[in-house]
């Protein structure tokens, strides 16, 4: 795949920070609004998608780093399985932080209001561990997927040209 | 507060620690990774054998995922329970207790026969997850979850089908199952809505307390049994089964032999449990029945003339499928008539819960003795394939143990399980017992051919270097090679302490509501 013109790559640099910022504000907000982890990460991974298809796969993968996102990935899955088995002294996935005060500790008081970030105990938590592991799984699927692309057309290690250079 | 209690969350969390960390162990090499493998697999063996103890010595066992307390099923001022519930009782409880030992087989033979390989922590995980969707099947409370555990253990299976990637065959195979599975899933999860939509529950025990006959609830039966007679590879729908099976590293084929057993808890549990009598005792036991003979018959001879003997094996896996259809489905036709249910209905289930140990057992150590010979041999092709025992002395003392078991051979333990079916079959219509007779002959014939063709006649050069394989691949083979012997010395200990509490588990449909209705609702 080669880079898009200078139009779709400027439209991508603007873009991209925004798609990043909105799909962490959907994992951290998971427990109060609609979305989550699982939506909020999709949302960021396609920030991987818009890079590879804006630039081109040679420039986004010389500096990509498969490794980082697996190291994330099983930083996420780690914390959601330990945050499960901190609460075994009552049962397996209690929800040991909610209303203890501190972190996601804040009790919410009944009826309306305007959303308390810091509260619902572990399950803002999971959130984001779910939402580090959704970005970093999606991510790679979409980066192996298009190193299956250039093994497909044979094209693997042959240089790449723009349209318009 | 007894820490047995949290064994029915361990049985899922320890190997869903185990696939999690085996990214993290496998920077430490292949020692560590070996190493953790090893003692996840044990773990969770141990995990799930204390359970079935437990299980046995104090009734069904509940656990509420995240509540204030274990068995807090309903939640103050609801009459439903709304929480994630795992409940074992005594049948799911022998189901998880066998399936983890084949895992535990799988685990071992996995150590060295995936050397060749590239990417190992990533099949450790999987292989873990794959054992966390089984039990999960096996253990759960719920219709939502079972459907989210046959998600993670089909996806985990196609990786692991696929982990021989230079095989084109291997990618064909995965890929075929996927569909099958992501159909068969969409059907799971569409009867789930059904179900949902008429009760606004998912719990399997909320649901069976309120349940009554319509058109939505026949849907949702329907769905449910075909997509799970789909998964367990049943006969109209089994031609994923031969590809899969052949070509997953034979660990794996081991692991996924108790997975399709897990479907198959999936469709009694559903049968039995969640529908009871108000199922009918005409079409849905008649349609398992039929289903099963046809799986018996077409299994067999489509076996006895594949080349390959993996394949071979694979065909074999559908006829002995067949088997336990054709038991529990005479146990479903005599639910609703307690005289027959008495003179033959609960012995058949008897023979078929039996049988699902068995072939869980045998059929393990068969796969696991066909990936030696390739380990060593380097071929699986039958014609090629030739005096190998003088080479692999252990390997065919136990594929030969494993061969009588599967062909009924008095006095192992398919004997036993195969003679229960045929005189229960007898009693409802004798062509099911005549046909079950053939499918044992034949099953005879196929392994005396396998094993006059791969381990006894003249040596051959192309196998002069053979030698026996390495000693853990050896353990995992002696794992099942030694239930195997245990259950042919002692069929009446186990029939009566192991097997027939979990038939009466089956068809305690009150029992199991109560567990986690109490008196509510």
């Amino acid at each position: 795949m080669n880079p898009l013109s200078v139009v779709v790559r400027t439209i991508c640099d603007i873009f991209a920070w925004f798609l990043g910022i909105f799909g962490a504000y959907v994992i951290i907000h998971g427990h109060i609004s609609p979305g989550g982890g699982f939506q909020g990460g999709a949302v960021v991974a396609t920030m991987a998608a818009l890079l590879l298809v804006a630039y081109g796969g040679k420039k986004v993968l010389s500096f990509v780093r498969p490794g980082i996102y697996t190291g994330m990935e099983a930083t996420g899955l780690l914390v959601f399985i330990t945050a499960g088995f901190l609460g075994i002294g009552t049962t397996f996935f209690y929800n040991f932080l909610a209303g203890q005060g501190g972190l996601f500790g804040s009790v919410v008081p009944l009826g309306p209001n305007s959303g308390i970030l810091n509260s619902a105990g572990t399950i803002s938590l999971m959130n984001m561990a779910v939402g580090l592991e959704v970005v970093s799984g999606l991510s790679l699927i979409l980066i192996y997927m298009f190193k299956g692309i250039r093994l497909f057309e044979g094209r693997e290690g042959r240089s790449e040209r723009g349209h318009d250079r | 507060m007894n820490w047995q209690m949290h064994l029915p969350a361990l049985a899922l969390a320890v190997p869903l620690l185990g696939a999690f960390l085996s990214l993290v162990v496998g920077l430490g090499g292949r020692y560590l990774r070996n190493a953790w493998m090893v003692c996840v697999s044990i773990a969770t063996t141990a995990i799930c054998i204390m359970l079935l103890q437990r299980v046995l010595a104090g009734g069904t066992m509940v656990y509420v995922m995240g509540a204030e307390s274990w068995n807090f099923t309903l939640p103050s001022g609801l009459s439903w329970p709304i929480r994630i519930i795992i409940q074992v009782d005594a049948f799911s409880a022998f189901m998880a207790a066998t399936s983890s030992i084949a895992a535990l087989a799988g685990a071992f033979f996995s150590l060295r026969f995936m050397d060749k390989f590239t990417g190992l922590e990533k099949f450790s995980a999987l292989y873990f997850l794959l054992v966390t969707g089984m039990l999960g099947m096996q253990i759960t409370g719920d219709l939502f979850n079972f459907f989210v555990f046959l998600e993670i253990a089909s996806v985990a299976s196609f990786g692991l089908i696929a982990f021989w990637r230079d095989r084109p065959e291997a990618v064909e195979a995965s890929f075929k199952y996927m569909v099958v599975s992501t159909v068969s899933a969409m059907f799971v999860l569409i009867a789930v809505g059904f179900l949902y939509g008429r009760y606004n529950a998912v719990n399997i025990a909320a649901v069976a307390r309120m349940l009554h006959m319509g058109y939505a609830e026949k849907i949702a039966l329907v769905f449910l049994v075909v997509s799970l007679a789909m998964k367990s590879g049943a006969v109209p729908m089994h031609m994923w089964t031969p590809d899969a099976y052949a070509e997953a590293p034979a660990g794996v084929t081991c692991l996924l032999v108790a997975v399709s057993q897990a479907s198959l808890y999936g469709l009694f549990r559903v049968c039995f449990t969640l529908y009871g009598v108000t199922a009918g005792s005409v079409v849905i036991p008649w349609t398992i029945i039929i289903m099963g003979v046809l799986s018996m018959f077409i299994g067999v001879t489509m076996a006895v003339i594949q080349k390959e003997m993996k394949r071979l094996m694979a065909y074999h896996s559908v006829s002995q499928i067949g088997y336990i259809l054709l038991a529990l489905g005479v146990g479903l036709l005599s639910l609703k008539d307690p005289q027959a249910m008495a003179d033959y209905g609960f012995t058949a289930m008897k023979g078929g819960i039996f049988h699902i140990l068995n072939y869980t057992m045998y059929k393990g150590l068969l796969f696991l003795s066909a990936g030696a010979v390739f380990y060593s041999a380097g071929t699986r092709d039958l014609n090629e394939l030739g005096g190998l025992a003088r080479n692999m002395p252990q390997t065919t003392f136990m594929f030969v143990i494993a061969a009588a078991a599967i062909a009924g051979l008095p006095p192992f333990n398919g004997f036993v399980s195969k003679l229960l079916i045929y005189q229960t079959t007898f009693a409802v219509y004798p062509l099911l017992a005549v046909a079950a007779l053939v499918t044992s002959v034949l099953t005879l014939a196929s392994f005396v051919k396998v094993f006059q063709t791969a381990f006894l006649g003249p040596a051959r050069k192309t196998f002069e270097k053979v030698v026996e394989v390495p000693a853990s691949m050896l353990l995992g083979m002696a794992v099942l090679t030694l239930v195997i012997v245990v259950l042919t010395l002692f069929p009446g200990w186990t029939l009566s302490h192991l097997v027939e509490p979990a038939a009466k588990a089956l068809i305690d449909q009150s029992g199991y509501i109560s567990a986690v209705m109490g008196g509510g609702l």
